[in-house]
């Protein structure tokens, strides 16, 4: 188990090196960049754990996707290369105040319910605790009354998105 | 001693992890130069020649089998250059970024019954996720350079590489949904054992039947590899080449090997999904000289996906910006989900 352990420590220190500059580096792109090296390392922790599948859709949405779009959305929209992409630390405080209260609230629901639980290390013939058959399988049957809903609530915020951009465009 | 049980005992043999991260690293940072020099020699350089009635080059080596090679030397001596106003880092890190992704790609392709670096219980869903990350390598590259043709060229390639991408993931779900699993093993082993309405002579390799799949990838891959005719991004009567435009060097070498290196291991991942892989249909799968006669099968397959991809890159004039999304959003798109519903219908009744 020391090997894991090793590797959390390393990808854990990463990560929050990462995120404390993202928040505190003044360049935007910068702090998108920053913001890769995160959600990289959450994904190298899902595969720690051995949840592959989950893992990899982090990359495939959030790297692959969502920081995708934030770039292109930074620099589609700035125009001049004179001009900067510094962001203002102006509301610092109120910034730090909600992060420490997220903080506090997240440690606190995670250890209230993980506290005793240990995830079995030692499965046979190095199989990973979770395949993706079982994750889908419990996805399909057991949840399937919130995954359709989920599926619900993001088309209506496509649906959403899209009726407010064109009604800005149609003047 | 039969040469069986020596390539058992080969394969028995205990190596400690270190060493077989190092050999598998090795391996995979040996095949992608060599890919990319395969693919850019046969079919960049001699096809492209043939089909427009020349030779293309003869100098160096036999037939001008070292061109390559003697270009590769040129670009590591020449200086390396980086502008004024570009943000150094970045700049430098991009290429970096675009070739891990292609690196990361070929961890699981599978080329015989143990000849794999890792075989994951998610392959293809891994493969199409780390190619999706060249895209951000090409937006730093394109932002961080300072030059408004290497921005435009690096936003063109977002819009096309997001919009690609779809119907690429889509196209492969028909694959995935007969074969029943993500393991790109599994795909080969189900394609070599299935049999055509009861009729096993060639195995059931998913072209037959996914043959639309096999189209939509090809497209898509041919516009993720930013390939003509979807070279709006480097389009260099346009905009000078876009995010490549102020690399020179070996930065430019790496985007270089990152493009020929993706186009190859898509060009893999086509024959592994469309056309068996690594397997031939006749034989027992699990014997040990599939290791050897795999790879040399495979690499057949991947020139012949390889000749098809250069073919259409040879033969058809860029698209416009609007066609281009038009034909991922409006006609890819629809027809790879159709494509999966049929593909589910099917699989349902059978």
């Amino acid at each position: 188990m020391i090997a894991e352990h090793v590797a959390f420590g390393i990808i854990a220190a990463v990560m929050v090196a990462s995120a404390l500059r993202v928040v505190t580096t003044r360049d935007i792109v910068h702090a998108a960049l920053y913001l890769v090296i995160v959600l990289a390392g959450v994904a190298a922790l899902f595969l720690l754990v051995g949840a592959e599948f989950t893992g990899i859709t982090q990359v495939l949405i959030y790297i692959g996707a969502v920081i995708v779009l934030f770039l292109f959305g930074i620099m589609l929209t700035r125009t001049d290369f004179d001009q900067d992409t510094e962001t203002d630390h102006k509301r610092k405080l109120p910034a730090i105040l909600t992060a420490l209260l997220l903080l506090a609230v997240m440690i606190g629901a995670l250890v209230d319910r993980f506290e005793d639980v240990k995830l079995d290390a030692n499965l046979p013939g190095g199989q990973t605790p979770q395949t993706t058959a079982q994750v889908s399988d419990k996805l399909f049957s057991q949840y399937i009354v919130p995954f359709e809903a989920v599926s619900v609530l993001l088309l209506a915020a496509l649906i959403g998105a899209i009726v407010i951009a064109r009604r800005e465009e149609g003047g | 001693m039969t040469a069986a049980t020596v390539m058992s005992g080969l394969l028995a043999v205990e190596v400690p992890y270190w060493a077989s991260a190092i050999i598998k690293v090795g391996v995979v940072a040996l095949v992608v130069p060599t890919a990319a020099l395969v693919l850019g020699y046969v079919f960049l350089l001699k096809m492209m020649s043939f089909m427009q009635s020349r030779l293309g080059p003869m100098e160096a080596g036999p037939y001008g089998t070292l061109q390559l090679l003697a270009d590769g030397l040129k670009f590591i001596q020449k200086e390396d250059i980086i502008p004024a106003k570009a943000d150094r880092t970045v700049f430098a890190l991009a290429p970096l970024v675009v070739l891990v992704s292609t690196f990361l790609i070929y961890v699981v392709i599978p080329t015989g019954p143990d000849a794999v670096v890792a075989q994951l219980d998610v392959g293809i869903f891994y493969a199409l996720a780390v190619s999706s990350l060249s895209v951000v390598g090409i937006l730093m590259a394109g932002w961080a350079s300072a030059n408004k043709y290497a921005l435009m060229g690096g936003l063109r390639a977002a819009g096309q590489l997001i919009a690609y991408e779809l119907p690429l993931v889509l196209a492969v779900m028909g694959v995935v949904i007969q074969a029943g699993t993500l393991d790109l093993q599994k795909i080969v082993t189900a394609q070599a054992e299935g049999e055509i309405f009861g009729w096993g002579g060639i195995g059931n390799p998913f072209i037959l039947t996914q043959f639309v799949g096999f189209f939509i990838f090809l497209v898509a891959v041919q516009a993720e590899t930013t390939q003509p005719p979807f070279d709006m991004p480097v389009a260099e009567s346009e905009i000078v080449g876009g995010y490549q435009v102020e690399y020179t060097g070996f930065r430019f070498l790496f985007f270089f090997m990152g493009e020929f290196g993706t186009a190859f291991a898509f060009a893999a991942l086509a024959a592994v999904l469309f056309l068996g892989g690594w397997a031939l249909p006749w034989g027992d799968l699990t014997h040990w000289g599939f290791n050897i006669a795999g790879p040399v099968i495979m690499l057949v397959k991947v020139l012949a996906v390889a000749a098809l991809i250069f073919w259409f890159r040879f033969t058809y004039p860029r698209l416009r910006e609007d066609q281009l999304q038009r034909l991922a959003w409006k006609f890819l798109i629809p027809l790879s989900l159709v494509n999966i519903v049929i593909t589910g219908i099917f699989k349902v009744v059978l």
